[in-house]
């Protein structure tokens, strides 16, 4: 059985103007030491579909399906017992670390109260356990910038204070939501390789949500594509990124300028993101396929596992994308 | 390319703001931030500069003083033979006619109170009031169709467009006074990548069917490499090279310039786990006070001592047009 177990999610959020699917029938599962990572754009229900496992969803958020975490049951789990397993077993990185951070306390006091709230150990030995992290994260002259406040601290720093404060009690699992867009890109090259060393260290599983496809590259044992709430393709990243089997997944990697090469013109994937409170019934990228047929339109196949480790999710046999 | 006069030259430019230190009295004497310093190049027509380099840096404010929003303190802007910095705004408002802006924000840079086809008339209404009525509506809907957007969505608001959607907006608003030049701040930057692709097309297009020139600041490498024919590489206001675009990207020889494009993650799983880690460590000096000599000196593998004490110039290392300033550059590895 593996550590973490997501089936069928879903996520709907009750607005005035009617229902909105965020996430629709999410499946995956993730075993301990390895990176998933979850790409697509702007409105793909990646952070949705996580938050939803840490019970982190706004009020009027509706979720159903089953999300088994060391064979306990995740979903609608009453706060307390959340609270046990949050922080403590697993652990979270925000986009931002400046808003994730309170602006009112300290470093010390931050970072101290984790450790407090969920070893219940003394302040002081949190307080040398907290410094032992910032050591572990890199940052220099912890000691003393330890009493400070997160303004005081530069974007990748606070960054780097986040990675330390979501590793204080070694969870099991760690969700890292875009942990790096904010980031120069010389900064992200040192958060990446940072998490790379914690997680070989510690044996950490990650979830990795982003949407910069290098990033994935060079990060993820497993990735999975989302478009419009639903997964398109789900493969182990080596296969991704060699042999695309996803219309979507294809536009995506046609799409973008690289360094390595010289691209005369990039492919574009026509029109524009998806608006989820209008999505047709069938597939999501109708729309903006290349490929498509009016029957994709109305219906969409069950998820395809055509090779192991592989699932794809289109209508269209798999020579119609090459 | 130099035995004609560039469209655009920039010589020595230098901006500095006045910062009141925190808990300061009134009379403190403020600091001075140098957000650009001694900043030149050339721009001919037609050519597109790419201006890379990481948050603070100084690539927005270098594109706001040569359009002249904001103030600098010394240099020149020489704009087809003419110095814009001598000019007033009066006359510095005639020549922004053949001197256009793209902004990074797409939704935060179009007034959420006029229709998209104000927006766009607006520059054609302020420059040249004659145009009314049926030529200007018919100039409106053809720069529409030639942005990609279609004249019937001229009545709706920017709130009702996507973010690629206001981006094209905002193309259409500069080229309506199909200018020479068009200075695009971050246009890709908060779009989400397939759309990205869509803009970076689109501008190129234009740039070859209009004869444009572009000044393209952006802090993605190989967006940049994309799309320029000249790329510069700016650190804390400074140059630290600029190249043609396969100069530099096949032989950078300023470490910063090497350790920025170490740092770019590559998309295929293969090259990108094979490639050496990049070797810049801590972050960005603060720009309040910079470093003595070079200022890339206290991130860079190579500085010695001499770094500290010298301030490197932007030499011609090549003698092609490939401008570096480091002392070591010659003995950088690749």
């Amino acid at each position: 059985m593996a550590m973490l177990e997501v089936n069928n999610l879903n996520v709907d959020f009750d607005t005035p103007d009617g229902t909105l699917q965020a996430v629709r029938g999410l499946s995956y599962h993730l075993e301990s030491g390895q990176t998933l990572g979850i790409v697509g754009e702007s409105g793909a229900g990646k952070s949705q579909g996580v938050f939803a496992l840490m019970g982190l969803l706004p009020d009027n958020a509706r979720v159903s399906g089953e999300v088994v975490f060391e064979g306990e049951q995740l979903l609608n789990l009453p706060e307390k017992r959340l609270n046990r397993i949050r922080a403590a077993r697993i652990g979270m990185i925000f986009q931002d670390p400046m808003t994730s951070l309170n602006p009112f306390m300290k470093v010390s006091d931050q970072l101290t109260e984790v450790l407090v709230q969920h070893k219940g150990i003394s302040r002081k030995q949190a307080l040398q356990e907290s410094l032992q992290m910032l050591d572990a994260v890199r940052i220099p002259e912890a000691r003393d910038r330890i009493h400070r406040y997160p303004h005081e601290f530069s974007g990748g720093m606070r960054q780097r204070v986040m990675i330390a404060m979501s590793l204080l009690c070694r969870p099991q699992l760690l969700i890292a939501d875009e942990p790096t867009t904010a980031l120069d890109v010389t900064v992200q090259a040192q958060v990446m390789g940072l998490l790379k060393e914690l997680q070989q260290e510690f044996n950490t599983a990650i979830i990795l949500i982003t949407h910069d496809l290098g990033v994935v590259a060079g990060s993820c044992d497993q990735t999975l594509v989302m478009y419009g709430g639903q997964m398109m393709e789900y493969a182990a990243t080596r296969d991704l990124f060699r042999d695309p089997a996803h219309p979507y997944t294809k536009g995506l990697m046609g799409a973008i300028p690289r360094i390595d090469e010289q691209i005369h013109e990039l492919v574009t994937i026509p029109g524009n993101p998806p608006n989820l409170m209008n999505l047709p019934p069938g597939c999501p990228f109708f729309s903006r396929c290349p490929v498509a047929e009016p029957r994709c339109y109305h219906e969409l196949d069950p998820p395809q596992h055509f090779e192991p480790d592989r699932i794809r999710v289109c209508n269209l046999p798999r020579e119609a994308i090459r | 390319m130099n035995d004609q006069q560039p469209l655009l030259a920039v010589e020595n430019l230098q901006v500095t703001f006045d910062i009141m230190p925190r808990n300061a009295w009134p009379w403190t004497r403020p600091q001075k931030l140098r957000a650009v310093n001694s900043v030149s190049f050339t721009l001919s027509e037609g050519q597109t500069l790419g201006i890379v380099g990481e948050s603070g840096c100084g690539k927005s404010t270098l594109a706001r003083a040569i359009m002249g929003m904001v103030p600098s303190q010394a240099g020149k802007v020489v704009w087809l033979g003419e110095d814009l910095r001598g000019l007033n705004l009066k006359q510095l408002r005639k020549r922004r006619r053949r001197l256009q802006m793209v902004f990074q924000d797409p939704l935060a840079s179009l007034s959420p109170r006029m229709t998209v086809g104000d927006i766009i008339a607006e520059p054609l209404r302020t420059h040249y009031p004659d145009i009314k009525g049926t030529e200007l509506r018919e100039k409106v809907d053809a720069i529409m169709e030639r942005v990609g957007l279609h004249p019937h969505q001229k009545n709706r608001y920017p709130h009702e467009f996507s973010g690629g959607q206001c981006q094209r907006v905002g193309i259409a608003r500069a080229l309506i006074l199909e200018p020479k030049l068009i200075i695009c701040d971050e246009p890709v930057s908060a779009l989400d990548v397939s759309v990205q692709a869509q803009v970076i097309n689109l501008l190129k297009n234009l740039q070859r069917d209009m004869g444009l020139s572009l000044i393209f600041i952006a802090h993605d490498l190989s967006v940049v490499k994309h799309i320029s024919d000249r790329v510069m590489v700016l650190y804390l206001g400074n140059v630290a090279e600029n190249a043609t675009r396969a100069e530099l990207f096949a032989s950078p020889q300023h470490p910063y310039t090497q350790a920025l494009m170490a740092a770019v993650p590559i998309p295929d799983p293969e090259r990108e786990r094979a490639k050496l880690p990049a070797e810049v460590e801590g972050d960005l000096p603060s720009p309040m006070d910079p470093p003595s000599g070079c200022v890339f000196r206290t991130r860079c593998p190579l500085a010695t001592e001499y770094c500290s004490r010298e301030v490197p110039v932007l030499e011609d290392k090549t003698g092609a047009g490939h401008w570096v300033a480091c002392h070591y550059a010659e003995r950088a590895p690749e």
